[in-house]
């Protein structure tokens, strides 16, 4: 493919524009995706940009090592289907990948164009998510070989991008493997917490489904350490446990009024909308709407929550953040579509007080600018308070997003599990394996509320070194 | 998994409901709850296990028919399955042998309150129970209860059976006589918010078992939360009981009434469909 045609030719095509359904319409569809797709001719095009450079910087950005330069010249040669099997040796969930990684940070950081030619990088995202859209739309997916199964059972505790990375790589090296999760629905944050216009339920449901094929086993509906105890499940035969159950734990300012009515985490606002389809008037569960909506934060779940309050109705719906935009971590497209939708953004103002009516819901709250001051601990410039800068503002739905914990539930069934003063499992970052040896973590449970991608190389990473210690076990 | 093996009409409002789960059957403790969801379109809401039988792999409900969540639940007849149920959830009743301990329960809530009466007495104590309901078809397990209970008081706001009264009067007159070492109280929000008015008065130690909104019921959303003692804590994992002296009540009976209107538009438009 290189010689087909010069680089010097390659490095004058412009980066392809995703084109995006206009905002006045997407605002009214919880369920549309905002990013509709390249077409073919588009993918085949932005293919032919991508150098395939003898070291691919590339892949380096790549959490979980995607072979980019590989898939990318596939598409160029119009075999969309090998791309998409490409895809599928080292990740488990394309589709969900080229959609909400932030590409511009990881594996487009490290592009050619952008390390050495100054230009717009090569739109890896855009064509990983062409790839893997072509394979569930032509009808036939390709299922990765695994190898001979061993026999051996392991268990991940959660469904969310961790354990499915985890659960893909050890079910290839013949693992007999079964993932556990508390809720009704598998794929945790993929399906609770990422809104449909971003990564529809059914886009994680595909690929879902080719992890069953493969032979991966699901069991909903089931706590590890509380419906069964981890010593129950051993005794069943299981030798290892990947432990992925996230930051699923809310965290609020624990400023006064916040428990009033109309006030909810950024866990709660999305998982009424999107796991429990809330929006739709043909379901049960409510969500509480409001004409003037705040959401508290910067980053993506915040950009999620107040995207989803304007498709609500909201007639206002506002970022408010303490520091400035420069310093938001949301991805910037987020950010764009956010504007372009007609979202608010109140940067350098800080929450101080709720108020209610009568019946305790949420009417009005008080605020106070911001300066920034000298860099904090995080390396971003740390926000001041104003002196004399109070205001209020007549609000009736307020969504905390200042961030996330690790939920609780699972160390609290292992009182022999090392975990941080935070509630994060600690691991040896090589290996991911806890301070229990047949325990093994990643993903939100061991950083924080993080990215799915990164958790997706924690389950990659976690594989491997699980498969070397019960190999090194059955050996001795 | 998660059929209903049996079913029984206490009143035309409050069913109990024996149902398949062996793993929950055998894991659960006094004081815990589960999650449950009835058809696709349903939303998860609590309710606490009632009792268990773990060589027949059943758990016991019993449930009062208040909305379109709990009507679907009583729809369901002997052989259909509830369509997502998980558990154990909740941190179960702290049970230590103390001395005298009044358990009250205040309509549905006496069905909690059971396994919790015979945990306390099985493990030493004397156990004095009251237990309370509008009228005469609303008091529930009264046999149940006398067969943990070293006394039994019951009343009803209407005086259609036991004794004329709140359930507080009934704590009273034991209190009044008794020496009671801790006192659990199940039911309605208000009930426990005035029981527990009456024993802080006493310097009676106090549990109450919440009934918060819940969405998901493990940690993760933040619906259920209460304040205690000045700090916000979640039902669903740092409950449900809760030391009530501390428990902030007039805050979750606000919370209570966050949905109000949406779950009247809601059972509206179900019996309409009916």
């Amino acid at each position: 493919m290189r010689s087909k045609t010069k680089n010097k030719d390659r490095t004058l095509i412009p980066r392809v524009k995703m084109p995006e359904l206009a905002p006045e319409i997407r605002v009214k569809h919880q369920d549309r995706e905002v990013n509709m797709g390249l077409a073919p001719e588009q993918a085949q095009t932005e293919a032919t940009r991508c150098m395939d450079c003898a070291n691919p910087t590339c892949i380096e950005g790549c959490p979980v090592s995607i072979n980019i330069p590989k898939f990318i010249k596939y598409i160029e040669k119009g075999e969309v289907l090998n791309a998409a099997a490409t895809l599928k040796e080292t990740n488990a969930l394309p589709a969900v990948c080229g959609r909400v990684c932030p590409q511009e940070k990881q594996c487009e950081a490290r592009c050619f164009y952008v390390d050495k030619l100054g230009k717009d990088a090569v739109a890896i995202g855009h064509l990983e998510r062409f790839a893997a859209d072509f394979e569930r739309n032509s009808g036939v997916a390709n299922i990765p070989e695994t190898a001979k199964p061993n026999g051996i059972k392991v268990a991940t505790v959660g469904s969310g991008p961790s354990s499915l990375s985890f659960a893909g790589d050890m079910v290839k090296y013949g693992y007999d493997v079964t993932v556990f999760e508390a809720l009704h629905e598998i794929g945790g944050v993929l399906k609770y917490g990422i809104p449909e216009f971003r990564l529809p339920n059914s886009v994680v449901d595909f690929e879902l489904e080719n992890l069953r094929k493969m032979g991966v086993k699901f069991q909903t509906n089931f706590i590890v350490g509380r419906t069964a105890s981890f010593d129950d499940l051993k005794e069943e035969g299981y030798k290892g446990f990947f432990i992925g159950s996230g930051a699923g734990l809310p965290r609020f300012m624990e400023i006064p009024g916040e428990n009033y009515n109309g006030i909810l985490s950024s866990n709660e606002y999305l998982t009424r909308v999107n796991l429990m389809g809330a929006s739709t008037s043909n379901t049960d569960t409510p969500v509480l709407k409001g004409k003037n909506v705040a959401v508290i934060g910067g980053g993506n779940t915040a950009m999620d929550s107040v995207r989803t309050a304007l498709r609500l109705g909201a007639e206002r719906a506002i970022i408010i953040y303490r520091r400035s935009e420069a310093e938001m971590p949301a991805r910037i497209e987020e950010v764009k579509h956010a504007k372009e939708e007609g979202v608010e953004f109140m940067t350098l103002c800080n929450p101080l007080e709720y108020f209610a009516d009568e019946k305790g819901r949420v009417n009005r709250m008080r605020l106070n600018r911001m300066g920034l001051g000298e860099p904090d601990a995080s390396g971003r410039r740390r926000p001041m308070p104003i002196e004399g800068s109070e205001f209020e503002l007549d609000v009736n739905l307020v969504v905390v997003a200042v961030g996330v914990s690790p939920n609780p539930l699972v160390p609290s069934c292992l009182p022999d599990l090392k975990v941080t003063k935070w509630g994060t499992i600690v691991v040896d970052e090589d290996k991911m394996q806890s301070s229990m040896p047949d325990m093994f973590a990643g993903g939100d449970i061991v950083r924080g509320g993080a990215t799915v991608i990164l958790a997706m190389g924690d389950g990659r990473k976690a594989a491997e070194n699980m498969h070397q210690f019960l190999q090194n076990k059955s050996n001795i | 998994m998660n059929k209903i093996i049996a079913k029984e009409y206490f009143s035309d409002k409050v069913v109990k409901l024996v149902v398949e789960n062996p793993l929950i059957a055998k894991s659960r403790k006094p004081g815990n709850f589960v999650m449950l969801r009835i058809g696709e379109e349903g939303e998860r809401f609590p309710l606490t296990i009632a009792g268990a039988d773990p060589v027949q792999g059943t758990i016991t409900l019993v449930v009062q028919i208040m909305g379109v969540s709990s009507s679907k639940l009583v729809a369901l007849e002997v052989g259909e399955s509830i369509t997502d149920l998980v558990g154990p959830l909740g941190k179960p009743t702290h049970i230590v042998k103390i001395g005298t301990v009044l358990a009250c329960g205040g309509g549905v809530g006496v069905a909690p309150l059971l396994p919790i009466v015979e945990a306390f007495k099985k493990a030493g104590n004397r156990v004095l129970t009251v237990i309370a309901a509008r009228n005469k078809d609303l008091i529930i397990l009264e046999d149940e209860i006398r067969k943990w209970s070293d006394e039994v008081i019951v009343m009803t706001d209407d005086g259609s059976y036991g004794r004329q009264g709140l359930i507080t009067a009934g704590m009273e007159e034991i209190i009044q006589r008794e020496k009671v070492d801790e006192c659990i109280v199940i039911g309605p929000a208000v009930m426990m918010k005035f029981a527990s008015i009456l024993t802080k008065k006493y310097n009676i130690p106090t549990q109450a078992s919440l009934n918060s909104i819940m969405v998901d019921g493990t940690g993760m959303c933040g619906a259920c939360r209460v304040t205690v003692d000045g700090k916000t804590r979640f039902t669903c994992v740092d409950g449900p009981e809760f030391d009530a002296h501390l428990v902030d009540f007039d805050e979750m009976l606000m919370r209570l009434g966050g949905y109000t209107q949406e779950e009247k538009k809601a059972t509206e438009i179900y019996s309409q469909k009916l």
